[in-house]
């Protein structure tokens, strides 16, 4: 009974974990408060349903406990007059109300991904509140110290408290924009898994943004984010070699891409094109769904990179525009767009990029030295394999 | 919820007189007309110039002054509004209608606390 027991406090948890906060902190108006309720409510299941049943409706049970046991927490904070800050409003909120509150996940989202937090502190909240990571795990994942990511943390969940950061999906008129914030916390999850090669953070980001394209099936950006996610994951297993050594996309073995998310994300593709007026992440999926035919389109990859920078213009779009420019006309086309960026100086890849063209041109000289700046400022190993692999080559050549 | 709007660097604000005044006079009633018509109003003001500022520090009972303003940054704290907001999304899209941001100012937005106790303070 006891192992039943456990296992049913497990499944409720693991299944309906980023539910209960979501309602808990709606109802609480405190992360941290939420949280500590939540925790409590559950090692009290472990503690109680062996010796009587599992109750019927266990998600209600935890709720319930978890609301009860913060408010005698808050009633003994204010006795006590301790430092426990009160919620910003009063709890009213019912047993039942909490129950059928319906799902809140997206206002927990949106909450994360508020523009008055700062990006790293988005990112850590995501991936803590709705996806359920560990401080630890989120610390490996950024390379930072534990005790530093779980202030940044605490600071965050204070400052939503404390400087009355609603728990809402925003109103209509700020929709937009903070859509795109929240689409762009999770694509940067993405892109560092991406990066690192970390396939499990790769999948987390694909799994929020299917949950936020499901909650919002209107909105053709989410799909459009999914869609994307897809089709660079589709080309992660050609991307490294057995040792981990990097392969350009042009000598990628295009039979170890991943058809299943390539037909997945094409699919979604069309859903979000028929949407009419696509705007940055659904741009970003086509030319994404470009790449994946043979051959690639490269003119049209550059006119929709050149639509992207209208809509949404970004150095990094603008060094991906001109590498389709020196792809249909030529190396001196490329470079000249390349030498026209601002804002990239410490980017390795325009350094790389630029290096591949001045050797493409025969001007040694000048590829070395852009080489050798890309390699110094490259993050990942692999980054700088490859690039000392291309400096050697060109030394001695 | 109560917040103070801290607008920095809006010391070179045009005087009666100079060309452009009228105009950014009318946009700045126009904004505190705007928070009215919200019942988001509750005060604002320019302050003086940093030249006209005495900084004060009590150290061991006696009042030490310092000519000139406390913190030697650029920016200056210029001016300040105090608007009674829903949330913070409120009171952000408020600060980005404030007219002295679009000339060049940094508006620093800060709830203001509530302390069980306290005997005065609108919030």
């Amino acid at each position: 009974m006891s192992d039943l027991a456990s296992a049913a406090v497990e499944r409720v948890y693991r299944e309906h974990r980023t539910r209960m906060l979501a309602a808990l902190v709606r109802a609480l108006g405190d992360f941290e408060l939420a949280e500590d309720a939540l925790q409590e409510a559950c090692s009290q299941a472990l503690r109680k349903w062996p010796r009587s049943q599992v109750p019927d409706d266990p998600f209600a049970w935890l709720l319930t406990v978890a609301r009860n046991h913060a408010l005698d927490r808050l009633r003994h904070a204010q006795m006590a007059r301790t430092k426990l800050p009160a919620p910003p409003a009063p709890i009213t909120m019912t047993e039942k109300q909490l129950v059928d509150l319906g799902d809140e996940r997206l206002s927990l989202i949106f909450t994360c991904c508020h523009p008055a937090l700062a990006e790293d502190a988005r990112l850590a909240l995501t991936l803590q509140a709705v996806a359920g990571f560990t401080a630890a795990q989120i610390a490996r994942t950024f390379l930072v110290a534990e005790p530093a990511l779980a202030q940044r943390l605490v600071r965050a969940k204070r400052k939503i408290r404390d400087a009355g950061i609603t728990f809402e999906v925003p109103a209509d008129h700020l929709l937009p924009e903070r859509l795109q914030g929240v689409l762009g916390v999770l694509y940067l999850i993405f892109t560092r898994g991406y990066t690192t090669a970390d396939a499990s953070l790769r999948q987390e980001a694909l799994r929020l943004g299917r949950l936020v394209a499901a909650l919002m099936p209107d909105e053709p950006e989410a799909h459009g984010l999914v869609a994307l996610m897809l089709l660079h994951d589709s080309r992660s297993a050609a991307r490294l070699t057995a040792d981990g050594d990097l392969v350009l996309f042009e000598d990628q073995d295009r039979t170890l891409w991943n058809a299943d998310e390539i037909s997945e994300g094409m699919a979604l593709l069309d859903r979000a094109l028929r949407f009419g007026s696509p705007g940055p992440y659904v741009l970003h999926a086509v030319i994404a769904a470009l790449h994946v035919q043979d051959p690639v389109d490269w003119a049209r990859v550059a006119a929709l990179y050149a639509e992207l920078l209208a809509v949404a213009p970004t150095p990094v779009v603008e060094l991906n525009h001109a590498v389709a420019v020196a792809m249909t006309e030529g190396p001196p086309a490329g470079l000249e767009l390349i030498d026209r960026i601002t804002g990239l100086d410490s980017y390795h890849l325009l350094h790389s990029t630029r290096a591949d063209l001045l050797r493409r041109l025969g001007r040694r000289s000048e590829a070395v030295e852009a080489y050798r700046l890309a390699h110094d400022l490259a993050t990942t190993p692999a980054d700088r394999r490859f690039l000392a692999g291309r400096l050697r080559s060109l030394e001695v050549s | 919820m109560h917040y103070m709007f801290l607008i920095y660097n809006c010391e070179d604000r045009p005087r009666p007189g100079d060309p452009r005044f009228e105009e950014i006079l009318t946009r700045v009633n126009a904004f505190a007309d705007e928070c009215r018509r919200r019942g988001a109003f509750v005060a604002g003001d320019p302050l003086k110039p940093v030249t006209t500022a005495t900084t004060l520090r009590v150290r061991d009972g006696k009042a030490l002054l310092t000519d000139g303003p406390f913190a030697e940054t650029h920016e200056h704290l210029g001016g300040y509004y105090l608007l009674d907001c829903r949330d913070l999304d409120e009171a952000l899209e408020l600060a980005a209608m404030v007219p002295q941001a679009h000339f060049g100012s940094t508006i620093e937005v800060r709830p203001v606390d509530h302390i069980p106790g306290l005997n005065h303070g609108v919030a």
